[in-house]
């Protein structure tokens, strides 16, 4: 019953985050503010795990693949399924649930608690579409983010596998090339504007809704990972069903 | 003027405000007092429209808040300004930003017609050399003023103020007491303060409504409070010594 009452809550805060538009100068303040601090703020992390993820994935592989008969170019034709397909739109979708989801629950819920939200709502402002829309709008931009890190996962694969001795520049860049399905991009740029709309939408709905005061902003955040990440999975494999098979 | 009628609210079947009837009048400053507890902010939220009454009305100047479409709300609540408990300043805005934001939200000014309203109203709360900073680089008595600078920048008919004076030191609470008082008076809106600020009853208690568990239990100015033998009344106001002997002076004078 509860978790009804919560995905209830969650369609009618949706609704309401596109009811009444707040004045577009002060929303497009709000979206920069939102890119600056959901995109560009994640770039870094981003940027180092997928890079050296890519690395060990290489590594992985050839490591696996010590049957001399095989050909060196399956190095980089695996890492290139494993970042394009999986790693950089899931993996970093979950990591970005625990960086940019706490961020917004732990933003919205502070606002909740110091009474900042019904301070907005006293001057008749529509909070759903104040605070939410940005953070939806900034996190469309999310695909830039996988396209960055698909490109550096890649990468690190090459360093690692070229400077690490497991395959020749040729041989892997050979493998990145061999049959190519363009198809897969789309696929996880679905992917990735799905979980954009999860990673901006879920975190605020627990951040909105919380009750209480500073200790109810962590669990909330805790709770709002947790949710964020176990839809990601959920959905990735409803998407891969749906698009792959 | 604010007139509610039989308000009733209830939170999952428990009553908290059980039928209150009172008004609130133009240009004088009525108080809502009563112990912890008692429905004060809740009787606030209402009133304000943050919670939804289960029963009886809301009358703002004529307008009946439960016939108000969304749309109709919202524009009353343009015309209201509230001071809350922790002043609920928006962290990310400075002073200034803070003071000016309602009128970007809602004004076509410029920005420099906003920042001139924003400065005089800075002015007349008394604030200076803040306009640049942070609510975290203020002291709470400045953040007070600058919750009341925010929630009279737009000219609002309507003023309420919850524990304005909570945190504060005596002395800063008698100026915000005063502050709020004088723009009651300057700009004839009708102001609505909950508090259970002994100190605040006395000095600007022009009409105070006593709630004791979600009822009214008394309705009187700070003159009729002295006199009063209503049990509940006297239980809070005079609980403590001091008060029991400013009462006895005050009759005997």
């Amino acid at each position: 019953m509860n978790m009804l009452f919560h995905i209830g809550n969650y369609f009618l805060m949706l609704a309401k985050v596109f009811g009444k538009f707040t004045k577009w100068s002060v929303l497009k303040r709000l979206i920069f503010a939102d890119i600056e601090s959901l995109i560009i703020g994640s770039m870094g992390i981003v940027s180092f795990i997928s890079f050296f993820v890519g690395g060990v994935v290489a590594i992985q592989t050839a490591l696996n693949l010590d049957n001399p008969l095989l050909p060196d170019y399956l190095v980089g034709y695996a890492t290139r399924q494993s970042v394009i397909l999986e790693f950089a739109p899931t993996f970093i979708s979950i990591i970005m649930a625990g960086k940019a989801g706490s961020f917004i629950t732990s933003s919205i819920g502070t606002m909740r608690v110091t009474e900042q939200i019904d301070a907005l709502e006293v001057m008749g402002i529509n909070t759903y579409n104040y605070l939410i829309f940005p953070k939806i709008v900034a996190l469309m931009l999310y695909p830039f983010v996988i396209t960055f890190s698909m490109f550096l996962g890649i990468f690190g694969g090459y360093m690692a596998c070229v400077y690490g001795g497991f395959s020749s520049t040729a041989g892997f860049i050979d493998g990145i090339q061999l049959d190519f399905i363009p198809f897969h991009i789309t696929y996880a740029f679905v992917k990735t504007v799905l979980f954009a709309f999860i990673l901006a939408t879920i975190p605020s709905y627990h951040g909105y809704h919380l009750k209480g005061g500073a200790l109810s902003v962590g669990k909330a955040s805790t709770t709002a990972f947790v949710w964020s990440s176990v839809l990601i999975i959920l959905l990735n494999y409803i998407i891969t069903q749906l698009l792959l098979t | 003027m604010i007139v509610v009628k039989d308000l009733y609210k209830a939170f999952e079947e428990v009553p908290v405000l059980k039928g209150i009837s009172t008004s609130f009048e133009k240009g004088i400053t009525n108080l809502i007092i009563g112990r912890s507890g008692s429905g004060k902010t809740v009787f606030l939220k209402c009133l304000l429209g943050l919670h939804h009454h289960d029963r009886g009305s809301i009358n703002f100047d004529g307008l009946e808040l439960n016939d108000l479409s969304p749309k109709k709300h919202r524009e009353l609540r343009k015309k209201m300004g509230m001071v809350f408990q922790g002043s609920a300043l928006f962290d990310s805005l400075t002073v200034e930003e803070n003071v000016m934001f309602p009128m970007e939200m809602f004004t076509k000014k410029s920005k420099s017609e906003m920042r001139d309203r924003a400065n005089a109203v800075i002015k007349r709360v008394n604030l200076v050399d803040a306009n640049h900073k942070l609510p975290a680089e203020i002291s709470g008595g400045m953040q007070k003023r600058v919750a009341i600078a925010r929630a009279i920048v737009m000219n609002p008919q309507f003023l309420f103020c919850d524990e304005p004076n909570s945190g504060l030191d005596p002395k800063t609470a008698i100026v915000i007491d005063n502050l709020i008082r004088e723009i009651t008076d300057e700009y004839n809106i009708t102001t609505v303060i909950n508090t259970h600020d002994m100190n605040s009853v006395m000095e600007i208690g022009e009409k105070i409504i006593f709630l004791d568990q979600g009822e009214k239990a008394w309705e009187g100015t700070n003159k009729d409070i002295f006199k009063t033998d209503n049990k509940a009344v006297t239980d809070f106001v005079y609980s403590s010594n001091l008060m029991k002997k400013v009462r006895q002076v005050y009759l005997k004078a």
